[in-house]
């Protein structure tokens, strides 16, 4: 693609971003492709709104939750930078990459997947997912099909199944340990297309 | 005869084994000359019968004997006797091979099959007699390996399976297409070595061999993984390797078969055959997909005939194997298809009873398949007329290993390159070291004309790379496989944490693709459940168990786990575990016995007793096993909960209300030293035990209890109550322990009307043991109890 080097100058810093996040060149432009085609004003930004046009996030039962993961607290638009963070953690993780002890946990690596994937229900940040918090996944993910009742004893039950420490809540490490059987690497990668 | 037996019974029990087969070979031995051919007896018999009819009836001076008191006619029971005989041997040596201790660890079973064959073949041949044509294709392919693939087919792990599909489908095409040429061509190269003497093997009917030899074999994939319990992807890989390499053997055998005849081959002929392959392949899952939509369909309407439900199924199955074959499609794809397909919608729709009864006849006609398969491999090893040519069979062992290995080093350098899991060496070296030929190589050579081609010399060749296979490579893969350290297959005790997380994962990355505009692997997975969810399952499944979500019914399938598993351990409850469980007061008090301390309090919750459960459970729990969904031959340990939920719904719904009733009474039972009275207990074994919604009387000497018909389903946590009982006394004390009777030990506070404890009629309708005993079992075990 030889074009693709005279427009990723018109991406800023997208040297940094690409030692950032990982991405190769033709990942990002293609993702800024995308992140413009979804902007559709032209704002240089994105708004919740522009997220849900996308039609298949109105039939995901956690979309909302989904959306609400690229804007930071309190912030109600997303730049291409924060866009590519968010998506570099969905980057299939390098297997032989030597790291040195002085460099941040890779945002691809199973452990920041993880973490984002903890982040989502973790929504007030607090380090720990609490029953409510489980709860409105829950809900949100069975959609009314379920009693109350069912949900709550299912949420009792998840608690009590991961607490190890007795805190009725789901730390971090809880949440990694109930998830260690499950390839993270293969679950939460996507395959980004040239 | 049976004295001779009884007279030794007392000695050691290989001895015992070796003296039934024993046995048995010389009554088969002896019983193989009283009859010519097996079929023309039988069909000259019914032709003749006609004839005589016609003719004249002049020939009446037939001399008066005495009436025969017993006569001796063997004839016309030739042919069941002899199935019969061979199918009743493969099964004593099953039972043989697993009293023996050691052997069954260090021998895999198909090994030992074969030796056995060996050894019936040998010792038939001794006697002088003519081995019967055991491997005859036509009884190979029609009878003895459909129950296999159909097992494999409907426990098939569909998730790792369509996960890897690129992968498997690589290798089986790819690499089997590779196999086949490198093999034929180089062995046709050998041929030309003036001094081996096949000069007169052409190339056509070298790259026929080479298509036969190729295939990897799921029968002896099956026999030899399941013993080294691999981990669940390179399990899944070999194994859909061999299974889908079906269409492309089909193809090739054709085609090298026809143009054998032929001589040559056209670049329009190699065309053709891509074309046919795709056929084939396609057509073959078109067919066993339409029968699995139509057994579903039917297993919608069958509430009201429980009983044939399963026959559905084998039903379907096999039609569509044979409707396959019919159109030389790939059968065995076919029955992967149907089986595949069918088992998410009949599952929801058939009762638990015809559930149980399913999984346990595929093991069985499978188990009893593949046995006799092997042995079967034996006695015509014994039999066959060979032609040993070392040129020809040390090159083609050879030039078998070297392609496999350099094939799938190859293939795994391409596929890694589209692989998130990258594939490793050790990996390589497993997938390669388990390709692994079969009875099915044999049959197909079998199947050759002989006019065309030297088959004697294929067939000897083919048996010693089988042979070499299955026992150098099966033999030697299991110390391989600790030896380098390959991950194992997880002891997966699936956890509804992970369930949730898994699901909330599934939805996220299709929302991040969604977002990403990218139509990848999970859009097209979330797409089709919506559909299937909307259209199909109204479609295939009644009445309201369509609209069950996934998590639900997982999450109601934990509990019943768990209550079962909690209604086994109770029989080892300490006493020290007193409990009053009281429904009101739902703090729970742990004993310091339990080896777990750190219970906190729970607050009062209507779930409390549900806590309490739980926490006995994590205590005292002996025995947690995972019910898999088994693709092992040799443990039956599919989950047994999977269906019968919504009943199981409907009885925690009315457990609830229960509890609710329960509430506003006052006064409540209190559990003796075994918590076994206590409702809760009893209303959790009958969570656990759906099928008991069909309450059946028997008078077989249980003693029964008057119910108390105030609550609505006490008929059957009573019943069960006395099965837990039993359970938990030992049998003993038949009469005391039915009665809810407060015991000696603690405040015992009679009450509790609904679970009256005046008389409670006990049914006892459980037919089969109950899963939980039987799912043990199935564990410890690696052979059909």
């Amino acid at each position: 693609m030889g074009s693709s080097s005279s427009n990723l100058n018109t991406i800023p810093n997208s040297q940094e971003l690409m030692q950032e996040t990982g991405f190769s060149a033709a990942h990002l432009l293609r993702l800024y492709e995308r992140f413009e085609f979804l902007d559709k004003d032209n704002k240089g930004h994105l708004r919740p709104e522009d997220f849900e046009a996308v039609q298949e996030l109105s039939t995901n039962p956690i979309g909302d939750i989904i959306i609400g993961s690229f804007f930071s607290p309190g912030q109600e638009t997303v730049d291409f930078p924060s866009f590519v963070r968010i998506l570099a953690h969905f980057r299939p993780a390098e297997k032989n990459r030597t790291r040195d002890g002085a460099q941040p946990e890779p945002a691809n690596s199973s452990t920041g997947k993880l973490k984002f994937a903890f982040q989502l229900y973790d929504r007030d940040r607090d380090g720990k997912i609490s029953r409510e918090e489980l709860l409105q996944v829950l809900r949100a993910m069975l959609e009314m099909q379920v009693t109350e009742e069912q949900l709550e004893s299912m949420a009792e039950r998840a608690i009590q199944e991961a607490d190890l420490d007795e805190d009725d809540a789901i730390s971090f490490d809880e949440f990694k340990k109930s998830l260690e059987k499950v390839n993270i690497d293969h679950k939460m990668s996507i395959h980004f297309m040239k | 005869m049976p004295s001779r037996t009884g007279a030794r019974s007392s000695r050691s029990r290989p001895e015992l084994g070796l003296l039934l087969l024993g046995m048995f070979v010389l009554l088969g031995g002896s019983l193989v000359p009283l009859g010519a051919a097996s079929s023309a007896d039988a069909a000259g018999g019914s032709t003749g019968k006609d004839a005589e009819c016609n003719k004249t009836k002049t020939e009446h001076n037939i001399t008066k004997k005495a009436f025969p008191v017993l006569s001796l006619e063997y004839g016309h029971v030739k042919v069941p006797f002899e199935i019969s005989l061979w199918v009743l041997l493969a099964s004593l040596m099953k039972l043989g091979f697993h009293l023996i201790p050691r052997l069954s660890g260090i021998v895999p079973e198909s090994c030992l099959l074969i030796s056995v064959g060996l050894l019936v073949g040998l010792l038939i041949k001794l006697a002088g007699e003519d081995v019967p044509p055991v491997l005859d294709s036509k009884l190979f392919f029609l009878c003895l390996l459909p129950p296999i693939i159909l097992d494999a087919g409907y426990f098939l792990p569909i998730r790792p399976f369509m996960e890897n599909l690129g992968t498997i489908l690589m290798f089986a095409v790819v690499g089997t297409l590779w196999n086949a040429f490198f093999v034929g061509g180089l062995l046709f190269a050998a041929c030309q070595i003036p001094q081996a003497g096949l000069s007169d093997v052409g190339i056509l009917p070298c790259l026929l061999f080479g298509s036969i030899i190729s295939a990897v074999d799921p029968v002896a994939v099956l026999a030899v993984f399941e013993e080294i319990h691999i981990n669940e992807l390179l399990h899944i890989l070999v194994f859909g390797e061999s299974l889908l390499n079906d269409a492309v053997t089909v193809v090739l055998y054709h085609l090298f078969e026809e143009f054998s005849l032929v001589g040559s081959v056209t670049v329009l002929d190699g065309f053709l055959g891509v074309i046919s392959f795709l056929v084939v392949a396609l057509g073959g899952v078109l067919v066993g997909a339409i029968y699995g939509f139509l057994a579903s369909f039917t297993s919608r309407f069958t509430s009201h005939t429980r009983v044939i439900e399963p026959l559905f199924v084998f039903v379907y199955s096999y039609m569509a194997y044979l409707s396959a074959e019919v159109f030389h499609l790939s059968g065995i794809m076919a029955l992967i298809a149907c089986g595949a397909v069918m088992r998410p919608y009949v599952e929801a729709n058939i009762s638990h009873k015809s559930h149980t009864t399913i999984k346990y006849f595929l093991k069985m006609w499978s188990s009893v398949s593949e046995t006799l398969i092997f042995i079967f491999l034996g006695v015509a090893t014994v039999d066959g007329k060979h032609k040993w040519n070392w040129t020809f069979v040390t090159s083609t062992v050879i030039l078998c290993l070297v392609a496999r290995v350099i094939g799938v080093v190859s293939l795994t350098f391409v596929i890694n390159k589209f692989r998130i899991v990258k594939l490793t060496t050790k990996d390589q070296f497993i997938i390669a070291y388990g390709g692994l030929r079969g009875a099915i190589a044999f049959s197909l050579g079998y199947l050759l004309d002989c006019r065309h081609f030297p088959r004697d010399m294929f067939l000897t060749a083919i048996i010693t790379v089988i042979f070499f296979t299955v026992f150098v490579q099966g033999m030697t893969i299991k110390p391989l496989v600790d030896l380098l350290a390959v991950k194992k297959k997880q002891e997966a005790k699936r956890s509804i944490n992970e369930e949730i997380h898994t699901q909330f994962l599934d939805h996220l990355l299709t929302g991040i693709e969604d977002i990403c505009g990218h139509y990848g692997h999970h859009h097209w997975k979330d797409k089709l459940n919506r559909f299937n969810k909307k259209y199909v399952k109204k479609f295939l499944i009644v009445g309201e168990r369509s609209k069950e979500p996934q998590l639900i019914a997982f999450y109601h399938k934990m509990e019943m786990k768990h209550a079962i598993q909690m209604v086994e351990s109770g029989s080892r409850l300490p006493s020290a575990m007193p409990s009053t469980v009281s429904m009101q007061n739902i703090q729970p008090k742990i004993p310091p016995a339990l080896p777990k301390p750190a219970e906190r309090a729970l607050p009062q919750l209507r779930k409390g007793r549900e806590e309490e459960i739980r926490k006995i459970l994590r205590s005292n729990l002996q025995r947690t096993r995972q019910r898999l969904h088994s693709y092992n031959r040799h443990t039956l340990v599919a989950d047994p909960f999977e269906d019968g939920l919504n009943e199981f719904l409907l009885k925690k719904q009315k457990m609830i209300e229960l509890d609710k009733k329960i509430k506003e009474m006052t006064t409540y039972l209190t559990v003796p030293a075994a918590a076994a009275d206590s409702p809760t207990m009893s209303r959790a074994r009958l969570a656990s035990d759906p099928q008991s919604y069909h309450v059946r009387p028997t008078a077989d000497g249980v003693p029964s209890i008057q119910v108390d018909l105030a609550s609505p389903d006490s008929p059957d946590s009573v019943k069960l109550l006395d099965e837990f009982r039993q359970a938990e006394k030992q049998e003993q004390d038949e009469d005391q322990g039915l009665m809810m009777r407060p015991p000696s030990s603690g405040p015992n506070k009679p009450g509790g009307k609904d679970e009256a404890k005046e008389q409670q009629k006990l049914m006892r309708c459980l037919s089969d043991p109950g899963p939980g005993a039987d799912e043990d079992e199935d564990e410890d075990e690696p052979f059909l109890p």
